[in-house]
């Protein structure tokens, strides 16, 4: 294969959208910067700080997981188990079916993508609509989501303005505070008829066993003051051990996704709604999901349990910002998804082993990371291990080295050929090698100087 | 399915970790680590706090007349209020309000503000705080265009960080940092989407 799955879908893209990711993600990264760096005099003292508190939190997942749920359990929560996709989808079919419930409204969580909660609920006659704006619309254009905070990154206003169009939500305006609105009116009766609201949790306190959510919109808080049910979907690494430690990874979660000191909407649950409050949910149900992250748990690449699903490496990484998430055909894109997607994927690992590839390794993920997850790290432990599975995923697009191991393991032989290096310039592209032909597609071949350093060196010997 | 699956998860942790040679400590740290060193945490907290909250498009305000002088000048004139603050707040409203202390799901449409109480505010961020026991109807709180949360001075928090250590045993506690918005279509920030597109901090002596 000439080039990666990644590469073959940059090349692909429309300008538009490559623009809008570019301009999205470019935006990201400077407000996240402004307020880091205007806030903090050593924000990276509290980066590693937070690392420290998750990393602990996800080595003691023994010790926290059975805590929490008792905690749970104790505020009132009642705890379920899903070990994959099929079983949390279940779980949550389950509940709704005993309660006669047909109608469910979604706030954003990554877990429900992952299980495919929507396509599923679907095809059992359950309504399952989402309510953040991007899910929403990504939803009404049989579309995925292509950035972890700004699903619909890719889209622009004119073809939102098209959608909404056709599913009946007004004539064609692509004002942005009109589509706004729309969605707003026809969302706020979905949420009162609905019967179960879906959520998911940013942050659970092994500690009082209390959830974290955060949101801009406000669409988990209607979720939870109109229906009866809440069903909470949250993958075990979640957990962290104090309430204190929420106070460091809240101030940075805002700050690296959106620039944000908090985001508009943070809220602390710990079970179904008080007695005397009229609205909101009489019970609540906490499904924990593996789907894979034992598996990760138990690899080298643990760190990245660490993910607060921030967004910060999607903007920074020059790979993502060509490319877009789709091109990472997984539900985490980004350098984040280049290490968990082929991590989560199980026995379709090979089939994923080229996206650890897609990287420059240039380190820029690592360092915005507020967890500070040492990506570029994990990337190559992970293109070690498509090699080792033999994945052909994992070779695609590399040149075949085995010419130039021979050249730089016999000092002699290295020698010969950096002075005819030289030749390489007047060689005319089509008798080039091929890792060269396809180097100069795009751009053009540095002209050839090696060889100057040893001619130095023996001058140098001889003064 | 749920009793064995998990047993099968927390067996597959266990065997996840115990080869480990070592867990990772839990770190030492402070409370205030993340408080931004520059916010002076001794400030007047109502001083300090609308500084902020006008930082993140939020709306501080004094005095109840304050509160019905600029609802009218905006033209909302039906809204619904906390029945244990109307008596207080009444006479600042004029007859031309319609007013209602019963929250009625099927009116959502009808409410152009809602009035309830704040359990408390944080300094640091403009940051309101409802809470279950202290918001009347989280739907009054949370469908009209308008919220007004009516705060105390001694509620008001310097820092998140103090906020978190005193959530307390309430079930559910909401930090409400300016209004509802999304910034989803093409990056264009965009307030009021399901929540208030006004948040009105009324501080009441
Ligand atoms: S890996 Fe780090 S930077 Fe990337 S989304 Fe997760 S927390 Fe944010």
């Amino acid at each position: 294969m000439k080039y990666q799955q990644i590469d073959q879908f940059a090349a692909g893209l429309a300008r538009e959208k490559r623009a809008a990711v570019y301009d999205g993600s470019k935006a990201g990264y400077d407000s996240r910067y402004k307020a880091l760096f205007t806030h903090y005099t050593a924000p990276d003292e509290l980066r590693h700080l937070a690392g420290e508190i998750k990393q602990h939190a996800i080595e003691n997942l023994d010790t926290y997981l059975p805590q929490v749920e008792a905690k749970l359990q104790e505020n009132g929560a009642k705890v379920h188990w899903a070990a994959d996709a099929r079983e949390a989808c279940e779980a949550v079919l389950k509940i709704m079916r005993d309660r006669g419930a047909t109608k469910m409204v979604k706030a954003k969580t990554m877990v429900s993508e992952e299980i495919e909660l929507a396509h599923f609920l679907e095809k059992e006659g359950v309504e399952c609509l989402e309510t953040d704006l991007g899910e929403f619309i990504v939803q009404i254009d049989h579309d995925h989501p292509s950035h972890i905070v700004k699903p619909i990154i890719h889209k622009n206003r004119r073809e939102i303005a098209t959608s909404f169009e056709k599913n009946g939500l007004g004539e064609y305006n692509d004002d942005p505070g009109t589509i706004t609105r729309r969605a707003r009116q026809y969302l706020r009766h979905k949420y009162l008829a609905a019967d179960v609201a879906l959520t998911g949790a940013n942050f659970l306190s092994a500690e009082s066993g209390r959830m974290v959510l955060v949101t801009n919109e406000g669409n988990s808080r209607f979720c939870l003051a109109a229906t009866k049910v809440h069903i909470a979907l949250i993958g075990i690494e979640k957990i962290v051990a104090r309430d204190r430690d929420l106070a460091v990874l809240l101030n940075l979660l805002g700050r690296s996704g959106t620039g944000q000191q908090l985001t508009s909407y943070t809220e602390f649950i710990t079970g179904p709604k008080s007695a005397a409050q009229p609205d909101g949910p009489e019970e609540m149900h906490v499904i924990f999901v593996d789907n894979g992250r034992t598996d990760v748990l138990e690899s080298d690449c643990r760190e990245i349990l660490r993910c607060i699903r921030c967004g910060a490496c999607l903007n920074v990484c020059p790979v993502y910002r060509q490319a877009s998430g789709h091109a990472y055909r997984a539900v985490y894109p980004g350098p984040v998804g280049a290490v968990l997607s082929p991590l989560l994927a199980g026995k379709k690992f090979p089939e994923m082993a080229d996206l650890p590839k897609a990287s420059t390794l240039c380190g820029a993920c690592n360092e915005v990371c507020p967890v500070n997850i040492p990506i570029p790290d994990l990337l190559l432990r992970l293109r070690d291990k498509g090699k080792q599975a033999g994945s052909a995923a994992a070779s695609a697009a590399t040149p075949p080295m085995g010419g130039y191991a021979i050249l730089a393991t016999q000092p002699a032989a290295w020698k010969a050929a950096l002075s005819m290096g030289g030749i390489i310039n007047a060689v005319p592209t089509p008798l080039l090698p091929q890792a060269a032909k396809t180097w100069v597609e795009t751009r053009g071949l540095p002209p050839w100087r090696g060889g100057q350093f040893r001619k130095w060196m023996k001058q140098r010997k001889k003064s | 399915m749920s009793a064995s699956s998990r047993e099968a998860i927390l067996n597959r942790v266990r065997a996840a970790l115990t080869p480990l040679p070592r867990r990772a400590a839990y770190p030492e740290f402070g409370d205030n680590v993340a408080t931004m060193p520059a916010f002076d945490r001794e400030a007047d907290r109502w001083t300090a706090f609308s500084e902020r909250q006008k930082l993140v498009n939020g709306m501080p305000m004094v005095g109840a007349t304050a509160l019905a002088t600029w609802l009218r000048e905006n033209g909302h004139l039906r809204g619904y209020c906390d029945p244990t603050l109307w008596a207080e707040l009444a006479p600042a409203f004029g007859p031309e309000f319609s007013v209602s202390t019963d929250y009625d799901r099927a009116q959502v449409d009808e409410y152009a503000f809602g009035i309830t109480r704040a359990a408390g505010a944080i300094a640091e961020t403009g940051s309101i705080i409802l809470n279950d026991s202290t918001t009347s109807r989280r739907l009054g709180a949370l469908t009209p265009w308008v919220h007004a949360a009516v705060l105390r001075r001694e509620n008001i928090y310097s820092d998140v960080a103090a906020a978190i250590a005193a959530l307390g045993k309430d079930t559910n506690i909401i930090f409400c940092t300016g209004p509802s918005k999304t910034a989803d279509v093409e990056g264009i920030l965009i307030e009021g989407v399901h929540g208030p597109g006004v948040q009105i901090a009324l501080l009441i002596d």
